[in-house]
Parts: C-alpha cells; sequence; structure tokens
C-alpha cells in the first residue's frame, strides 16, 4: 500500500486529469459550435447544404477517433508543418482539441438533430406565418427549443468526449491520464491493479455528476406543451 | 365626373378598389397521386369574409395554407394584393407578414410567455421598439380578453385562450388578410364560443378573412360569402344564407344534409 501511495507522489495524476478536463472543456465548446452550425445546415431548406451536412457527419463519425487524432499529429503536424502555437506541447494540445471537436461535432450534430424532432412542425410553420424567414426562425423559435429536448443526447456526447479525450495520446499529448497511465504501469507493474483502479475511479467520478445532472436538467428545463 | 377619373386614372383605381385582395387563378396541388387543389379559381375582395367548408379531405385546408405558402403549389397563380407569391427567401418572408394565419392546433411558441409570442412578430419581423410592441401587444391581448394572462406560458392556458392568443399574435403583424384553419376543431366545446367571438368582432371590424371552418353557425353569422369544397374542387360558392337554404348541387344538399340532420 505504501509503495502505492508513494507512486502518487512521484506521478502527477491529478495534473494529468485535469489535462483531460481541459481537453474536454474546450473540445466541447468547439465541437458545440461546430455541431450547431452543421445542424442548421442538416435542417435549412438549401439543398447543397444539407447535403454538406448530412456528408460531414457521415465521414466523421463513421472514422475511428485515433486515426482523426493521429492524422493531427503524424500527417497535420509532422509531414504539413501545421502548428496552433509557438510551444511544440501547446501546439499538439491544440491540434489534439481540433481533432476531437471535429470528431465530436458530428455527434452534437445529430444530438441536436434529435432535440429538433422534439419540437411540433407546427412552431415552424407559426414562426414562417409571421414573417420570420430561415435563420431568425431557427434563432428564435426552432434552436432554444431543440436545446432543451437535446440536452441527454448532449450529455452522452459529453461523457463521450470525456473518455474519448484520452486518445489524445494517439496525438502525442502526453502528459494525459491515459499515457501518464501506461508509463507508471511500466515502471511499477507490481502494483498494476491499483494503478488501473484509481484511474477507472477518476473518470467515473468526473462521468456520474454530468449524467446527474444533465438527467435533472433536461427534466427540469423540458419544454411544457 | 366618376367615370372621368375612372378613365384618367385606370392602374391606380385597379390597384386599390376593384383590385382583389387575395387571388387564385388555376391552382393545382397534388399530394403524390392525390389531387388535392383542381384548378381553384378564387377571388377574395378587401374587407370580405369568405368561409370554406367542406367533407375531411377535400383539399380546404391545403387551400388556405396555400395562400401563404405554407404549402407549395403544383402550378397556377397566387396573387396577395395584386402581388404574386414569392418562391422562397427574403420576399416570401415579408409578404407573410402581411398574412395572419391562425392553426387548428394553434402554434404558440412553447418557449415564450404570452406576451413575447405576441411581440415577437413586430419586434423582430418589422423592427418596432419593444416597448411600443408590448403596448401594442398588451391592446390586443386585451381585445381578446387574455390580457391577464400576459406573463404566463402557452402551456399554462385553456386550449380557448391559447387560440385567443394566436389570433392576437396574427393580428400584431398588421395583416391584409387573415386566415384561419379549422381554428376552434381542437377545441373543448365551452371553449368554441370564445375564439368565434372573437372572430366575429374582426369581422365586423371589416378583416378580410377567410376561414376554413366547421362551424356553420359562424358561417351563417359572419361570412359574406360560402365557399363549398369537395375532392379538391370549388362546387358551389354562395351568400350563406343561399346556400343554407337552398344549395344547388348535390354533393352540398348531401353535406348538409349530413351535419344538420340533428
Amino acid at each position: 500500500m505504501e509503495d502505492y501511495l508513494s507512486l502518487l507522489v512521484e506521478y502527477d495524476v491529478l495534473g494529468a486529469f485535469w489535462v483531460n478536463i481541459q481537453l474536454t472543456l474546450w473540445a466541447g465548446v468547439w465541437a458545440l459550435l461546430l455541431g450547431t452550425v452543421l445542424a442548421l445546415m442538416r435542417i435549412s431548406p438549401i439543398a447543397s447544404l444539407q447535403w454538406l451536412g448530412a456528408a460531414y457527419v457521415n465521414i466523421f463519425r463513421n472514422t475511428p477517433l485515433t486515426i482523426i487524432l493521429a492524422f493531427g499529429f503524424l500527417g497535420l503536424f509532422g509531414q504539413l508543418g501545421f502548428t496552433l502555437a509557438e510551444d511544440l506541447n501547446v501546439s499538439l494540445f491544440r491540434i489534439a482539441i481540433l481533432g476531437l471537436a471535429i470528431y465530436h461535432a458530428a455527434f452534437v450534430c445529430e444530438a441536436i438533430r434529435s432535440g429538433v424532432n422534439t419540437v411540433p412542425l407546427g412552431q415552424a410553420e407559426a414562426a414562417r406565418a409571421i414573417g420570420l424567414s430561415f435563420m431568425p426562425a431557427a434563432r428564435l423559435i426552432i434552436l432554444p427549443q431543440a436545446f432543451r429536448g437535446a440536452i441527454a443526447p448532449l450529455g452522452n456526447v459529453l461523457i463521450a468526449l470525456i473518455k474519448n479525450s484520452t486518445v489524445a495520446a494517439a496525438g502525442s499529448v502526453a502528459i494525459e491520464t491515459s499515457t501518464v497511465m501506461k508509463e507508471m504501469i511500466e515502471f511499477r507493474s507490481d502494483v498494476i491493479y491499483p494503478i488501473f483502479f484509481t484511474f477507472a475511479l477518476g473518470f467515473v467520478i468526473l462521468v456520474i455528476p454530468i449524467g446527474l445532472l444533465t438527467t435533472w436538467a433536461s427534466k427540469k428545463l423540458a419544454v411544457a406543451r | 365626373m366618376t367615370r372621368d377619373t375612372q378613365s384618367s386614372t385606370p392602374t391606380s383605381a385597379s390597384n386599390s378598389s376593384a383590385q382583389p385582395l387575395v387571388s387564385l387563378k388555376n391552382v393545382n396541388k397534388h399530394f403524390g397521386e392525390l389531387h388535392v387543389l383542381k384548378d381553384i379559381n378564387l377571388e377574395v375582395a378587401r374587407g370580405e369574409v369568405v368561409v370554406v367548408i367542406g367533407p375531411s379531405g377535400s383539399g380546404k385546408s391545403t387551400l388556405c395554407r396555400a395562400i401563404n405558402r405554407l404549402e407549395t403549389i403544383d402550378n397556377g397563380e397566387i396573387r396577395i394584393d395584386g402581388k404574386e407569391l414569392p418562391a422562397e427567401g427574403k420576399a416570401l418572408a415579408k409578404l407573410r407578414a402581411d398574412v395572419g394565419m391562425v392553426f387548428q392546433s394553434f402554434n404558440l411558441f412553447a418557449h415564450k410567455s404570452i406576451l413575447e409570442n405576441v411581440s415577437l412578430g413586430p419586434v423582430k419581423v418589422k423592427g418596432m421598439k419593444a416597448a411600443a410592441a408590448k403596448e401594442l401587444s398588451m391592446s390586443l391581448l386585451k381585445r381578446v380578453g387574455v390580457d391577464n394572462q400576459a406573463q404566463k406560458l402557452p402551456a399554462q392556458l385553456s386550449g380557448g385562450q391559447q387560440q385567443r392568443v394566436a389570433i392576437a399574435r396574427a393580428l400584431a403583424m398588421q395583416p391584409k388578410v387573415m386566415l384561419f384553419d379549422e381554428p376552434t376543431s381542437a377545441l373543448d366545446p365551452e371553449m368554441i364560443n370564445e375564439v368565434l367571438d372573437a372572430m366575429v368582432a374582426l369581422a365586423k371590424e371589416g378583416m378580410t378573412m377567410i376561414v376554413v371552418t366547421h362551424e356553420m353557425g359562424f358561417a351563417r353569422k359572419a361570412a359574406d360569402r360560402v365557399i363549398f369544397m369537395a375532392d379538391g374542387q370549388i362546387v358551389e360558392q354562395a351568400t350563406p344564407e343561399e346556400f343554407f337554404t337552398n344549395p344547388q348541387s348535390d354533393r352540398a344538399k348531401d353535406f348538409l344534409g349530413k351535419i344538420l340532420a340533428h
């Protein structure tokens, strides 16, 4: 036991989790923005935009995240010399955020679209009937109700994003949890089970409140009809 | 003298009063195989109240919804105040702002208060100042008798109250014509009259109205003209008095026989 505790002093486990939380928050914000734009494209009356939105979702939803993040590191950064900051580690961190956001935007888009399906068609018709064109109708009437109907599926995307942030290891973000865990196991295979358990527990502690919160919020904020 | 003015300014005369406010020419629409609107020709004059009746599936709701292009048409021409309905975009939105619509299922914006439901159009579409829009909205809500509910959400109101709010919401845009698509069909019986009363009052004030309804009492009381539709066609049109006492077509006789039997 003491062996194991000394390991926690040697390795910055909390710091590693903080990296994953940051990856999640940044990627979450960008995925939400991009996913909302994609959802708007998919419900827009313009056929070419619908097609583009659908193509994006089908491509990125069906590509393994590991490949996207490895491409960011090896393809974008390694081959093309693409950087997002002066500092190497900051740049890789941001490229990982980009990859996570691009991938999860496809799921956010579909979550919002499921929210749009909770809004009766009559709401859009009434908006059009008073003279609102597509964008104002979407912004004022459809999306506010759609988001409230999409809280639970968006929560699921967030939960997946937290756990998927460990794949940033494939993007060579070296200080996040799965990399730190791997190093700890390599050096101290005698306490391999406590190490696994520590990281598993860490994620459970992060994820459970999100599930509870979104369930509560989706009930609390449901649009009364 | 009258003759002189008419002949000297033929265009302005035809643009103001002589020209129908709503006109449909040879309008056709299909839902797949089903021919729901067959060569519809209809003109509605300024200030006229036209009631459209007919059996279910006769195309009367589709006709009503085609007038503000919630349903597209296959061919033919629909004009509002002389202007042909634009296909889409800003021009269509602008024209829709001039055409008020009241739906069977009310369709109040579920996440907005009653007051916001009414003031949203004037503020967001017409660019009216918030304070002025609020004043206008409150006066309209008062007119339909729901001003004391202004801060509530739609789901907290009864169906009859919601439909009266929907009428106020449409009126807030100061429309040239109001379309009513079976406005009382989703209401409990005891709430129908409060909505019909608001509609009768509106008709008396000179609003141009096209009303799809099963309420024969409203047709008798407020309509200038009754249009009877069946199988996608206008079968018969007459004043309410003529239509109800002396229908011409067999289809209309059959329909009236069934609904007025008891």
